[in-house]
């Protein structure tokens, strides 16, 4: 395809045709006449954002900031006074205070974890000549998945089967447990422990978050000049040093990148716990492991909108501050 | 000779030197392939565990010791899975959406691309900020108004109102989510690899923007086009909340939430696991058959990214 523009390029230049005076006045006679066709090739794409984008961000602030709105008052007829009880309100809320130390918790967790080991692999990866290819499929293969699917299946990988107390089987990760002497656990039966869940949860973002960190870090490493490693190599740095002092320095871009987009994505972390346990978002439905974005959810039907909207309006900032952080680390850590 | 015996010395030395240097590269070869074993093992599991589990009958499953291939393999559970979740039905309307909101987000998609990488407009810079300023902002924020709008409640009016109640149709499945301003930045930058002499060419022979745009632009950018759509249908398959929050009745259900809302416990009260394993496999094959052909593309896209659909 860069081919097909290149030889394009290399066939017809208007330069080559026509000269320069008449190609300035080409550009001015196009320039008078797109003012009005610009605007026309972009209205159906203005149109619905106008409606679906920018008109929500400007209603959400409104309900957020008008106190105790409510979809049923307002069809009562009732008025609301300006201020931030809905935030002061949603705040004082253990419901939320417990959906907010899940949501950080679950990313303090996994963007190490899952940074680190797509690291380690990605550096793995980009060592060895055979069987490249097949390994970089196989670690592919996560990202195109459907994350409530297999969500469910982590579920019955963790459940244990039977009824009441007649255990029939601890399901396949108990079984492998046992297998070193661990366990069994109740991991996501009903009964289970916050902890437990958090385990299982986290295993499984995990599991999904790695094969995205793995394509874009293996392609800043194959970018990544050779002659590095072969200066390192006649140095006799060792293998650690050069890790710590070439490696990781040369794909930082890449890695603050990867870091910024999975604080963000577990900020707005909820269909997998969705797969997990099910709208109930916790064992039997008792919503221990719910997060900001589930009390959202939570609070719409209930018509509670200012409730709603502070809560997704304090998800925005957290997610502007983190985001915020991340820039400022990001320019006095990465390099070039 | 003095020379001779100090030689052979000295080329014994680097002889060693290369063999135990090659050792440790072989052992540290052996280490980075165990390691990337068993992460792969690790990575492939579940997979392996949902297909297995799909052909399994329910003593096999409930079996104290797990067996690691099923001893008969039970295609009924596929049947059943095909009856429990009404899997037919959502697999249409699943394509009927995915397709309507494909092919119209790229009508979108390619016009307003378009005039951002070509045509010169006063304000267009701004409008391009304004688009790139909304990736910020995380879409729960849209989620309640749009709820509301879609819904016939508007802030001017009072009550709701019926006729604008667009819930449970398809309509408030496609529109809300058509237009993407991350697949407007994709496509802007491929079409600005496109050369502007050709476009001034294009114009002294009188040929029309839509034209050109038609016959020249397209055919180049064909692989992002690819990309887009991919990511478009996939999406459609892989949505869930705002389908179950707009049209969650029987005759709109999409698949993902067709699968997570249905019942695969029998008349004992108990979970038919394996049926519900052939569900999750069922919905998970043409994610596999895209992965398989398509994978070049998605990677494309995705790395610029870091969103799923």
């Amino acid at each position: 395809m860069k081919k097909k523009i290149d030889n394009a390029q290399n066939n017809v230049t208007a330069a080559d045709l026509y000269d320069r005076k008449t190609i300035v006045k080409l550009n001015r006679d196009i320039g008078s006449q797109n003012q009005l066709k610009g605007w026309i090739y972009l209205a159906p794409a203005l149109l619905l954002l106008l409606v679906f984008s920018f008109y929500p961000l400007i209603n959400t602030f409104r309900m957020a900031f008008l106190n105790g709105y409510n979809g049923l008052a307002i069809v009562g007829g009732e008025s609301f006074s300006v201020g931030i009880e809905n935030f002061k309100t949603v705040l004082a809320y253990s419901d939320f205070k417990q959906c907010l130390l899940n949501t950080i918790l679950l990313c303090v967790i996994t963007v190490p974890i899952s940074t680190i080991l797509a690291l380690l692999i990605a550096v793995a990866l980009n060592s060895i000549k055979p069987l490249q290819k097949v390994y970089q499929t196989v670690f592919f293969l996560p990202y195109v998945t459907n994350s409530i699917a297999i969500g469910m299946v982590f579920n019955a990988m963790f459940t244990r089967v039977g009824l009441g107390d007649l255990v029939q089987t601890q399901g396949i990760i108990n079984n492998i447990l046992g297998i070193f002497g661990i366990g069994p656990f109740n991991f996501v039966n009903v009964g289970s422990s916050w902890g437990a869940n958090m385990f299982v949860v986290c295993t499984y973002i995990v599991w999904n978050a790695i094969p995205f960190k793995i394509l874009v870090l293996l392609g800043g490493l194959q970018n990544v000049n050779k002659q590095y490693y072969e200066a390192a190599k006649i140095d006799g740095t060792s293998k650690v040093r050069t890790f710590f002092r070439i490696t990781i320095p040369l794909v930082s871009p890449m890695l603050a990148y990867v870091i910024i987009t999975s604080f963000i994505g577990g900020f707005k972390e909820y269909s997998s716990i969705v797969g997990i346990f099910g709208e109930g978002m916790g064992p039997g439905g008792n919503g221990q492991m719910n997060t900001i974005v589930g009390y959202v959810y939570n609070m719409l039907p209930k018509s509670n909108l200012g409730n709603a909207s502070a809560a997704s309006l304090i998800l925005f900032g957290i997610i502007l501050i983190v985001t915020a952080i991340n820039g400022y680390v990001s320019k006095k850590k990465v390099h070039y | 000779m003095a020379d001779f015996s100090k030689y052979t010395k000295k080329d014994l030395n680097v002889e060693s030197a290369s063999r135990s240097q090659r050792i440790s590269k072989i052992a540290g070869n052996i280490i980075t392939y165990i390691f990337l074993t068993i992460m792969a093992v690790i990575i492939i599991f579940p997979f392996y565990w949902m297909i297995i589990s799909s052909l399994k009958t329910m003593e096999e499953y409930r079996a104290n010791v797990p067996t690691l291939w099923p001893q008969n393999i039970y295609f009924e559970n596929f049947a059943t899975a095909f009856g429990k979740a009404n899997l037919k039905d959502l697999f249409l309307h699943t394509l009927l959406v995915g397709t309507i909101s494909t092919v119209l987000s790229l009508i979108v998609t390619v016009l307003s691309a378009f005039a951002f990488a070509r045509l010169q407009f006063k304000g267009k810079n701004v409008v391009f900020g304004l688009l790139m300023a909304t990736m910020m902002v995380p879409g729960e924020l849209y989620t309640i108004t749009n709820y509301l709008t879609v819904s016939g409640r508007l802030p001017f009016a009072s009550e709701s109102i019926s006729a604008l109640d667009f819930t449970n149709t398809f309509a408030v499945l496609i529109f809300p989510m058509l237009v993407s301003v991350f697949y407007i930045y994709l496509l802007r930058q491929t079409f600005m690899q496109i050369p502007n002499e050709l476009y001034l060419a294009a114009k002294v022979d009188g040929t029309s923007d839509f034209k050109y745009l038609w016959k020249v632009m397209l055919p180049l950018s064909v692989s992002t086009i690819i990309t887009i759509t991919i990511l478009k249908m996939m999406g459609a398959w892989n949505a869930y909340i705002w389908p179950r929050l707009v049209a969650n009745d029987a005759a709109h259900q999409l698949i993902t939430n067709g699968l997570r809302g249905a019942s695969f416990t029998d008349e004992f009260g108990e979970t038919n696991y394996p049926a519900q394993m052939a569900a999750v496999t069922i919905v998970s094959i043409p994610l596999f058959l895209i992965f398989v052909f398509l994978r070049k593309y998605i990677m494309r896209g995705v790395s610029r990214s870091g969103i799923k659909g």
